[in-house]
């Protein structure tokens, strides 16, 4: 476990790619199996003990101390497993450190009821970061700024081979990977799992505009883009997949690997093909047309899903890409001729739950940045570009795509409270929530209408938090209520994505993805939006 | 007795009393200032007159010259004044060489202030010592139950073990250039590390002035070299420690070393984001001041009537002593530094 920890602080505090594959190879060179092949799981994300929810971590530590002092660190420190290894009672005398196998079996072996008990009992014996390995490891979710990727690139180093190849078997292989790391280290064959089924890593695409460049559309070169070199296609607003079908195997897959067969049987069940295809998973309104992300979003996460649900939210596919047919591996032709063999197996035929996403007819960078600002539907989200003769490549390779979404909604909004941030922002007030006028009988109201914490500058912060401070009319525990009145309050220009109806928010709307565009020290506040100029963005989201 | 806000109270420019008409670690210049310790959020420059230890007295005169105040009252630790009736004596508070508590005492009222303190063993000063009071107003720099520093020797030995690691790599140790940085290097030299230890130039004649009182450093060389000389001479920093204060390592001072990896020695080296986001590579966790656990010792150990707790964390002090049963308020007093 202190081997464990130790690694986990180094790569949190190792700035380089590169000195983090050297600490991650000497992790693996000198940590025996399985460990590692654990550590392994933990990093990449594979290792889902689920066992422990914060929640219970949380009760544990206020049977130990005030709550109040908890709530106070906590606030300071931002990160729950972190405040809780620091503030956990020292045990004197306890020097029994159990190793991570250790810990990963047990955690296994323990039904529910007893799982916080074994955590305290370990917690108890444990020193401060251990401790906070331990929470990490039973609580998911390490963030310690080491993706996936970036682990298989120091495997792919210490073995001595290829990235794309670890990338290939990856979704073969299970924990704690005894055979592939007996392969790396030379002490055995590389292991050929069954791959039926398996989900192949996906190829994602660069924005066109970078984002320091987003008020400035003349960026992008429009030479580059031409009907020869470029094919189009719209890119929606759903969730992208790959449904896998393989010898009589079926998976429905997320873009980072994760099964979502058992959420969407309706489209599993209409995989009626031998082949690996990437699309866009959507949910079809009645009238046949795709339906907003919400309604997508109502069947996500779900552990059942009820009859009732399937025939209101009927799911499909909208194909994009064909990586696998039958026997064959598409990967290496080149966009055209995966686009022909696409149409050749769905094309011709659509069903009900796949289709093929139509091609965008490619004219110049103008009419292209003008389709992407008005597409046909609600549900697009932009536009994406595909070189003619781009293979299909794991990960986000730069040149073959490109992602042209459609320009962020905007609005003016009023400051209406402020809540203090959390780690490095902890002194600072940098959570806010805005609103819009309402207006009613007794004249202009202000209703909240979204949160946004981010978007700002650092300088443009401690402005924000000075408004707070001096602005301060109320105080709810760590809320602070600003002055917000037709005559006084700070406008900000907010960016969102979309506006869907929602019940539950007082306005009726809630918005996606807000954030601030700029600050309008300048703008006077009775000068915001009214709910019913920004409930008119929600027509045109739904209709 | 009489209340203790008529005794000491906060002004905008630090606490006063009244009765003595002096402050106590005053952030602006006033007549009379009462200073606990040499950091500058402290002991500023251009206070009328100035009663602190001799060895504070000394710092001031280091850092802002020999006229940094009209006239000086160098009072030893144990030795009473009486300041316009009011009894002001000294007692040692263990944060840095010269540091004290102010003991202000009248008609039978006494009230204790901290300044900065620390607990535990230093080589470079005079241990803390709990005098007990009626109002004790303690600092709560670390006043956060996350805070608690681990064992100093085992925090140097992760500096030394890392020099054995990177053997071709400089180790920036980023310190303050009053205290830590001199307890750093007594620590370093009593882990049995001889070598020459390059100094920036900000730690220079902070730390001739403690070889002065007898504390001494080993051998210290400035951090510098020749203008124009090769860039092989920049070789003979691999391997070796270079301390500054954090600032110089973020400037272009820096650029002359070869391979750096940066150390920073603090208290808030415990919160690994705040290490990792100050760019901190090596954090070693090591506080002038006192931790969770020796703040609510030190309370518990004088034991007074009322708590008053001043820059830091005040909440979390005031909540905890409100649990075990003291009075306690928060003074709220501005201009003191987050320093460590």
């Amino acid at each position: 476990m202190q081997a464990f920890s130790q690694l986990l602080d180094s790569l949190i505090l190792t700035p380089g790619r590169n000195a983090k594959i050297t600490l991650l190879c000497d992790y693996f060179a000198r940590t025996p199996d399985p460990a590692r092949g654990w550590a392994l799981a933990a990093i990449t994300g594979e290792l889902d003990l689920k066992t422990i929810k914060p929640a219970m971590i949380r009760a544990l530590v206020s049977e130990r101390m005030d709550e109040e002092l908890f709530r106070l660190s906590y606030d300071y420190v931002g990160d729950l497993a972190e405040t809780v290894s620091l503030v956990w009672p020292e045990t004197h005398g306890a020097n029994y450190s159990p190793t991570l196998d250790e810990i990963v079996d047990t955690v296994q072996d323990t039904p529910k009821a007893k799982a916080p008990e074994l955590i305290a009992h370990w917690l108890d014996r444990l020193g401060a970061s251990e401790r906070w390995a331990l929470l990490k490891l039973v609580t998911g979710g390490l963030r310690i700024g080491v993706s996936a990727r970036l682990a298989k690139q120091a495997l792919a180093k210490f073995g001595g081979v290829k990235a794309g190849e670890i990338e290939e078997l990856w979704h073969g292989l299970d924990a704690p990977y005894e055979d592939l790391f007996a392969w790396l280290s030379g002490d055995g064959e590389k292991p050929t799992p069954d791959m039926s089924g398996a989900f192949r890593p996906v190829m994602l695409a660069h924005p066109l505009i970078a984002k320091k460049d987003r008020d400035d559309p003349d960026a992008i070169n429009p030479d580059m883009i031409t009907p020869e070199a470029f094919a189009a296609e719209w890119k929606w607003d759903g969730i992208r997949v790959q449904a896998v079908s393989e010898n009589g195997v079926r998976h429905l897959y997320t873009r980072t690997g994760d099964d979502i067969s058992h959420t969407f049987p309706d489209v599993v069940a209409a995989m009626e093909f031998d082949a690996v295809l990437d699309g866009e998973l959507l949910v079809r309104k009645p009238d046949g047309n795709v339906a907003p992300f919400n309604d997508l979003q109502q069947r996500l996460n779900r552990k059942t899903v009820s009859k009732k649900m399937l025939s209101e939210r009927p799911a499909f596919i909208r194909a994009y890409d064909i990586l696998h047919h039958g026997e064959e591996d598409l990967r290496a032709l080149t966009f055209r001729e995966r686009r022909a063999k696409l149409e050749a197996l769905l094309g011709t035929s659509p069903t009900d739950r796949f289709d093929v996403s139509p091609l965008v007819e490619v004219t110049d960078a103008a009419s292209l940045n003008a389709l992407r600002n008005a597409p046909p539907q609600p549900e697009i989200e932009g536009l994406m570009l595909k070189r003619w003769e781009s293979i299909y490549e794991a990960g986000r390779p730069k040149g073959p795509w490109f992602k042209w979404k459609r320009d962020p909604f905007l609005i003016d909004a009023v400051i209406m409270y402020a809540q203090r941030g959390h780690g490095r922002r902890s002194g600072y007030f940098s959570d806010f929530t805005f609103g819009v006028w309402a207006e009613t009988d007794e004249g202009h109201e202000i209703t909240p209408v979204g949160k946004a914490y981010f978007g700002f500058t650092d300088d443009e912060l401690k402005e924000l938090d000075k408004f707070v401070r001096n602005n301060t009319i109320d105080r709810f525990g760590p809320v602070r209520m600003v002055k917000a009145t037709r005559e006084e309050g700070l406008v900000v220009e907010v960016a969102f994505e979309g506006l869907n109806a929602s019940p539950r928010h007082k306005s009726g709307v809630a918005m996606r993805f807000p954030r601030f565009n700029r600050i309008r020290w300048d703008k006077p506040a009775a000068e915001a939006e009214t709910l019913d100029g920004l409930k008119e963005f929600l027509s045109y989201s739904e209709t | 007795m009489r209340s203790p806000d008529q005794l000491l109270h906060p002004t905008p420019a630090g606490l006063y009393c009244p009765v003595g008409d002096f402050y106590i670690d005053p952030v602006r210049a006033v007549d009379r200032a009462v200073i606990t310790h040499g950091h500058a959020d402290h002991a500023r420059a251009g206070h009328g007159a100035v009663l602190a230890t001799p060895e504070t007295i000394n710092i001031m005169a280091a850092r802002y010259g020999e006229d940094f105040t009209a006239k000086r009252q160098p009072t030893e630790l144990g030795e009473v004044v009486s300041i316009n009736g009011v009894e002001v004596s000294l007692a040692p508070a263990g944060h840095v060489l010269g540091s004290a508590q102010a003991v202000v005492e009248h008609k039978g009222l006494r009230m204790v202030c901290t300044g900065d303190y620390k607990r535990r063993q230093d080589p470079t000063c005079t241990p803390f010592e709990p005098v007990p009071c009626h109002v004790f107003i303690s600092e709560a720099t670390f006043a956060l139950p996350v805070f608690r520093h681990p064992d100093d020797r085992e925090e140097i030995r992760k500096l030394l073990h890392s020099l054995t690691t990177f053997p071709d790599r400089a180790h920036l140790v980023g310190v303050y250039a009053l205290g830590k940085a001199q307890r750093v290097i007594s620590l370093i030299r009593e882990a049995g590390y001889q070598d020459t230890i390059y100094i920036h130039g900000a730690l220079k004649s902070l730390c001739d002035l403690y070889e002065d009182h007898g504390i001494s450093l080993g051998s210290l060389e400035p951090a510098t070299l020749e203008k124009g000389v090769a860039k092989e001479e920049q070789a003979k920093f691999a391997g070796k420690i270079v301390m500054g204060p954090p600032s110089a390592f973020r400037d272009k001072w820096a650029r002359r070393f070869p391979d750096p990896i940066t150390v920073f020695c603090s208290g808030w080296m415990r919160i690994r984001q705040r290490a990792k986001q100050s760019g901190v590579e090596l954090p070693i966790i090591l506080s002038d001041h006192a931790d969770w656990d020796e703040l609510t010792q030190t309370v518990r150990d004088v034991n007074p009537q009322e708590l008053w707790v001043t820059h830091g964390r005040e909440d979390a002090l005031c909540r905890w002593a409100e649990l075990e049963g003291y009075s306690a308020r928060p003074l709220r007093l501005v201009g003191y530094d987050e320093d460590s």
